[in-house]
């Protein structure tokens, strides 16, 4: 049996959480201005090990294991910005970011807006997000809602590994800060994936169509695309052709995509995890509403959270949007139906 | 039962010698607790190894300070400033704090700290941006080293922290000097500004300024610590408490503990004991919380006649210095009241120039939106205009 040495380009099986990894090592490399920071992100490498071997290979003082504080991690890393570097923060859990909120909302958001530019905030915020790990109370939190109702915020969620590494090298890149939510029920989904490969890395703001369809078109982001995936899968059974699009970033918002797929199946049902009410799929529903409303053959409906303080871990399989919502979603945009309220038969 | 009442508990004895021998303390706390007293140079025997110079340069600058404050005052009387809180009474930490510092160092100042700005030489006129309220920051933080005047509370001072240890890893000897109030020190970005630089030992001088009042509220409810310079030791950061009206020992204390963070020693925690003699803003009635008796002891420990006694006491009070000090105060407010005079250009576009790098089609839109608004806004006055000044398409920009 000959062996051949493997091409560079060859694809393996990786994890969202490697291809994360990844990105941060590639970006570090790339940059020496890219510094790590946050609870635990050194020594073990991250209690999700995505920061794993970045303290070795780049030294302490470009990957540093800072004291336990939220607030003062991501206020410091504001000061490092004002001085040329391009912090990558972790945040442990979603639930774990509130602290810093006051940092987040009152100067990374507004410093480029307050000094017409002359202080910018190339920051990375990475925060593991939503539930389906079976986490306790402040670990499953779905929190890009507020994020998305503070002007100056990116907000980015990869939902592939090739869009983990991608995205993430682009949020870097970013000269505005950029929260980075990780599903982190993703982490440690498989596929075929080289860094090597000639990958293109996404620009921010860019949606993808992960499935062509014609019946109607699933809108969704990060942890819900593998859901609606399966969902359209199960649809197509039923006779229903789904289209899936992934925002990849909920800011910027690509209504472009949305829109043209929305136009075209004339159809649509948001899906994400976070509680509907004040969600991001009212947005997202209003926005389709006034662009498109003379192509809709159904109201926009949504697949969301329900609207209750994450529900503990015994329980959260009744709340988290699954495939079978989702197709009964779905049946109700045939619109015939006497499901509406006062116009039913 | 207790543990202690068990039987055979005696096996547990090496358990109740205290913590295993990995505990040690870590540092020493006695160097670093504060003096008794404030630190004071004014009127003391130390006061005669003072230079000359820097007792005239600290002098005039307190003359142009006190100055700006009342011309501040004044302005917004006339509505031209939104918003003054002045800094009179404590002018000697201003300048103090703008002195100390070299132009590589950087100054984070809190909103009462315009002075520390202007002393440090910003336009005084770019330093009243945000209260006059045409834009949030007037001035170009990198050009000045100064960070924009900070509103919410103590939330500039992990950005000091994360500047002076950036500056550090990158081998520059630069540091960060961060103002903050006593109410301030309440709050938790305090606590965490001042952790992550004493582990970090990142060069940053904590400048509290204890003007005794955080709106109406006093010390006493603000704080149980003896001293706010005290809170310095369970950082293990050295604490200074010194006369925030005394300009000179301000200076010393302030340069002494900007220069130990340049070499690399670390940071350190500064209480200047100081007053407020205005109200909080020309919004705030002083009187509901304080007495005149109260006010009228701290204007008679007034920084500016506590240097005149000693300048008088080395025969530089001249009238000639005295007159030439007024007159460049003077030429100062006279230049600041014409150019606050003039309504401020503004052009509404800018709103959505500097929220993004670059812009999303949403805020493309609303800039669309805005642009055709102003259109019609001068159309309609052109037309107005239209038989006076000729035809609306000739008015258009």
């Amino acid at each position: 049996m000959t062996t051949t040495a493997a091409p560079a380009t060859a694809r393996k099986p990786a994890t969202m959480a490697q291809a994360l990894t990844r990105a941060l090592r590639d970006a570090m490399a790339d940059d020496p201005s890219v510094h790590v920071m946050g609870e635990d992100v050194g020594t073990l490498g991250g209690v999700f090990r995505v920061t794993d071997g970045l303290a070795k290979e780049f030294g302490e003082d470009r990957c540093t294991d800072t004291a336990l504080a939220e607030a003062g991690i991501l206020g410091t890393a504001v000061g490092m910005a004002m001085y040329g570097l391009r912090p990558v923060v972790e945040m442990q859990f979603d639930a774990f970011a509130y602290p810093a909120f006051e940092q987040l909302i009152s100067h990374v958001a507004r410093m480029r807006n307050r000094t017409r530019g002359a202080l910018t905030m190339p920051l990375t915020i990475r925060i593991p997000y939503g539930g389906g790990i079976g986490g306790v109370e402040h670990h499953s939190d779905s929190s890009e809602a507020y994020y998305l109702a503070t002007p100056g915020l990116q907000v980015v969620t990869p939902a592939t590994v090739e869009d983990a590494y991608g995205l993430l090298r682009a949020a870097i890149a970013s000269d505005d800060p950029v929260v980075f939510l990780e599903p982190k029920r993703l982490y440690w989904s498989k596929a075929d994936w080289s860094p090597d490969a000639p990958t293109e890395v996404a620009p921010l703001g860019r949606a993808a169509v992960r499935r062509r369809g014609s019946s109607a078109t699933l809108i969704t982001y990060g942890p819900s695309l593998p859901v609606c995936m399966e969902a359209a899968e199960a649809a197509a059974a039923e006779g229903w052709d789904l289209e899936v699009v992934d925002l990849r970033s909920l800011m910027p918002f690509d209504e472009d995509t949305v829109c043209a797929s929305v136009r075209r199946t004339g159809r649509a049902v948001v899906v994400h995890e976070s509680n509907g009410f004040g969600g991001p799929g009212g947005e997202i529903a209003a926005r389709i509403t006034e662009r498109c409303f003379h192509h809709l053959e159904a109201p926009v409906l949504r697949v969301a959270g329900f609207d209750i303080p994450y529900p503990p871990p015994m329980l959260e399989r009744h709340h988290l949007p699954g495939v079978d919502r989702i197709l009964d979603t779905v049946a109700r945009l045939q619109w015939e139906s006497d499901w509406t309220e006062g116009r039913g038969a | 039962m207790t543990v202690l009442e068990q039987p055979g508990s005696s096996r547990h004895k090496s358990s109740l010698a205290g913590p295993p021998p990995s505990w040690r303390p870590r540092v020493d706390p006695a160097p670093l607790l504060p003096d008794e007293e404030p630190y004071r140079l004014l009127g003391t025997d130390a006061a005669a190894r003072l230079d000359s110079g820097l007792l005239t340069r600290l002098y005039t600058q307190l003359v142009r300070g006190r100055r700006y404050n009342a011309q501040a005052t004044a302005l917004t009387r006339q509505g031209r400033l939104a918003v003054y809180p002045s800094s009179t009474g404590q002018e000697a930490c201003e300048v103090a704090a703008a002195l100390a510092l070299e132009e590589r160092d950087w100054l984070f100042p809190s909103y009462r700290d315009t002075l520390a700005a202007v002393a440090r030489g910003l336009d005084p006129v770019e330093a009243l941006t945000l209260l006059r309220g045409d834009w949030h920051n007037g001035y170009d933080p990198r050009e000045h080293r100064i960070a924009p005047l900070c509103t919410p509370l103590a939330t500039q001072l992990p950005h000091a922290v994360g500047l002076a240890h950036a500056a550090r890893l990158k081998g520059d000897e630069v540091v960060a000097l961060a103002m903050v109030g006593d109410g301030g020190t309440s709050e938790g970005d305090f606590h965490e500004a001042l952790n992550f630089a004493a582990v970090w030992q990142a060069p940053v001088v904590f400048l509290v300024q204890n003007n005794g009042f955080a709106i109406s509220v006093p010390l006493a409810k603000q704080t149980a610590a003896p001293s706010l310079a005290h809170k310095a030791v369970g950082y293990g950061m050295p604490g200074r408490l010194v006369d925030g009206n005394d300009a000179p020992a301000m200076h010393e204390v302030l340069t002494e503990a900007v220069q130990r963070a340049r070499r690399g020693g670390g940071p350190t925690l500064v209480e200047a004991v100081t007053y407020r003699i205005e109200a909080h803003t020309n919004a705030d009635d002083a009187t509901r919380y304080r007495s005149d008796a109260e006010v009228e002891t701290w204007r008679a420990h007034d920084p500016i006649a506590l240097l005149e006694h000693e300048l008088a006491g080395r025969d530089l009070l001249t009238d000639a210095f005295v007159s030439a000090t007024r007159d460049g105060a003077e030429q100062m407010a006279a230049d600041l009241r014409e150019r606050m005079n003039a309504d401020p250009e503004l052009d509404p576009m800018d709103l959505f120039t500097h929220v993004f790098a670059e812009q999303t089609s949403q805020l493309r839109a609303q800039a669309a939106q805005l642009r055709a608004e102003l259109d019609a806004e001068a159309d309609g006055h052109t037309d107005d205009a239209a038989g006076a000044e000729g035809s609306a398409e000739e008015a258009r920009p």
